[in-house]
């Protein structure tokens, strides 16, 4: 039996306090496995966002637990999290998030950097990426000498260039027209089937749906149903 | 190279006017410091002119004599005991005070501090002559005076006449840069010129340098002095140094009017300081919720804002130590001049690392709170 990467037994989590309390996931049961890209589904408020972030250790659980490669996350503090963070998941964010004084190269280099990775290896291996994601002409430019797919690329190549075990996308097309969109895809269900790892997007974009090996839909917190290749759908919940 | 410091550096650099502020902050609270340290110095130093010029290996002075400006009086009698005791070698009597300076050229009247001594002892003689020579003091009415106070005195040079106290006195050796604290000029005169200029009976005394028997032990001759002569206090000079500085620096509260500038600079500098990281860290707060993040620890931001804050730190020193250098050459000639030496650069630099890296705290404080999952939401 293969371990799936990242693990959500029984998870709920409660944001805000008092009046403004809401329970933005309720009691859900979810894992991915390597080589696979899953889409997650659903509408505005329904908790993508906070299940991502459950999964990529950025929150902890109200209630039940997250594994990531086997390691429960229950009672971690920040450091633990973010060594989980640094050791088995890449981030790819909607507004990239690249170091605007940072060139390229220097954007990517930072997630090794950060991993303790010697600098003229490190610079090595994100040039690389850098070359597979078809900007090796741009390793010297900043951010703002990008365009969006540009950007996007450079976020993506940033997330894998540690090679981590999982990847959490939150809507990394949004900003982007439909050709850069489709090639951001391309990167990361390659990222999934050729590399063997988990890659979970989240998307409000059906013409996303086409890379998926599953999709799943949330709604007020829950998961409902999961459509896998093929067509088959299962209902999660009644 | 670790992209710390490149972040840093680029963090730093970014808003150029920000930058230019913060330096300008440190520069202007490093040269405060740097000053007010450089006068405490440039005094400290002033006040013990005469004992750091002196040959002598003890000072017998009145019982709690502030320093060597002290006008309290010592009789003969104390003298007299003072050859009997095992070790002392040559008791050498001075005499200090204040006297008036009558101008021949215009016949304005100066005050003047006279020092005399005896010069054929030479323990305490006018020293960085320019002029004349000690031997020419002991012609009749000689004195010496330093060239920096021609004009206040009316003088123009070796030859040069005046009047102390209604007794006349001619110009017969000239020294260079030796000025008084009080900007009241030295006249240094023989022993029994200096006692007539100040009116000072012959019985009585300022101090005394005692000179000890070669091979004496120093401490054992203070000790045996003091028990002999219990009325008087025998003072190496390095604690007559100290006791002058103690009472000119704290007794008279200039010390500490210097040390609250100096603090007064730190205190505007760390403000500055912190308040620029502050807001540079609340500028990039996203970036630093990239970093957390993607995994980074918080030991990497914390790298990153002292980081800046050393940048900071060097830079802003380097600018304050230019100018420093500049303001101790003006000065060096003047009535007070700023002593600058390596070990008070070194600790101005110590000083400043720690103002500047103190200053990261607000900012790492408020990285500490950074959640990650802020990036999610923009």
């Amino acid at each position: 039996m293969i371990l799936p990467i990242i693990e959500a037994r029984n998870v709920s989590k409660v944001l805000g306090a008092g009046a403004g309390q809401v329970r933005a996931v309720k009691n859900l049961d979810l894992s991915l496995a390597g080589g696979k890209l899953i889409v997650l589904m659903g509408p505005s408020g329904s908790g993508k966002t906070t299940l991502l972030s459950l999964l990529g250790c950025m929150l902890t659980p109200t209630e039940g637990t997250v594994f990531v490669c086997g390691h429960s996350t229950e009672g971690a503090g920040p450091e633990q999290l973010a060594k989980i963070r640094r050791q088995h998941i890449g981030f790819v964010f909607q507004s990239f998030h690249l170091f605007p004084t940072l060139t390229a190269e220097e954007n990517v280099r930072l997630a090794l950097d950060v991993r303790g990775e010697r600098r003229r290896r490190a610079q090595t291996k994100s040039r690389e990426v850098l070359e597979r994601f078809g900007l090796a002409h741009k390793v010297a430019a900043f951010p703002r000498d990008l365009s969006g797919g540009e950007q996007q690329r450079v976020a993506i190549a940033r997330a894998v260039v540690a090679e981590p075990s999982a990847i959490l996308a939150d809507e990394p097309t949004a900003a982007l027209d439909g050709a850069n969109g489709q090639a951001i895809m391309t990167i990361l269900a390659s990222a999934a089937r050729q590399h063997g790892r988990a890659v979970l997007v989240v998307t409000h974009d059906t013409r996303l749906l086409e890379f998926a090996d599953r999709i799943l839909y949330i709604e007020d917190g829950a998961l409902t149903h999961e459509e896998r290749t093929g067509g088959n759908v299962y209902r999660m919940r009644a | 190279m670790s992209l710390v410091l490149t972040l840093a550096s680029r963090n730093l650099f970014q808003d150029r006017l920000r930058f230019v502020a913060t330096l300008i902050g440190i520069v202007f609270s490093v040269v405060l410091v740097m000053v007010q340290m450089g006068l405490y110095l440039g005094f400290g130093r002033m006040v013990t002119t005469m004992i750091d010029h002196a040959a002598a290996d003890l000072w017998v002075v009145s019982k709690g004599a502030s320093s060597f400006e002290d006008l309290t009086l010592l009789d003969i009698r104390a003298r007299d005991r003072l050859p009997g005791i095992d070790g002392v070698a040559q008791v050498i009597p001075v005499v200090i005070g204040f006297a008036d300076w009558h101008r021949q050229t215009d016949g304005r009247v100066k005050p003047v501090f006279v020092v005399g001594s005896d010069l054929n002892a030479g323990a305490l003689v006018p020293w960085n002559l320019v002029d004349g020579s000690v031997e020419a003091l002991r012609s009749t009415d000689a004195v010496a005076v330093d060239r920096t106070y021609f004009d206040n005195l009316g003088v123009s040079g070796i030859d040069s006449t005046a009047e102390i106290r209604g007794q006349p006195a001619r110009v017969a050796a000239v020294t260079d840069g030796i000025r008084s604290f009080t900007t009241t000029p030295y006249v240094f005169a023989d022993l029994s010129r200096a006692r007539a200029y100040i009116g000072l009976p012959p019985t009585k005394f300022n101090h005394f340098i005692v000179r000890v028997r070669s091979g004496a032990d120093v401490k054992s001759v203070q000790h045996d002095i003091q028990s002999n002569v219990p009325d008087v206090d025998v003072l190496t000079p390095a604690e007559f140094r100290d006791r002058s500085r103690s009472f000119w620096l704290f007794g008279t509260g200039a010390g500490a009017a210097l040390f609250a500038g100096a603090l007064l600079g730190v205190i505007v500098g760390t403000v500055i300081v912190a308040q620029t990281l502050y807001s540079s860290t609340k500028d990039h707060l996203y970036e630093f919720a990239t970093l957390r993040a993607i995994g980074c620890s918080n030991g990497y931001i914390y790298r990153v804002i002292v980081w800046q804050a050393l940048l900071n730190a060097v830079l802003g020193f380097a600018l304050a130590a230019a100018i420093g250098f500049v303001v101790v050459q003006i000065t060096a000639k003047s009535a007070l001049p700023i002593v600058i030496t390596p070990t008070l650069v070194g600790g101005l630099f110590g000083l400043t690392v720690v103002m500047c890296v103190g200053s990261a705290i607000t900012a790492i404080i408020r990285v500490i709170r950074i959640d990650p999952v802020m990036v999610m939401s923009r």
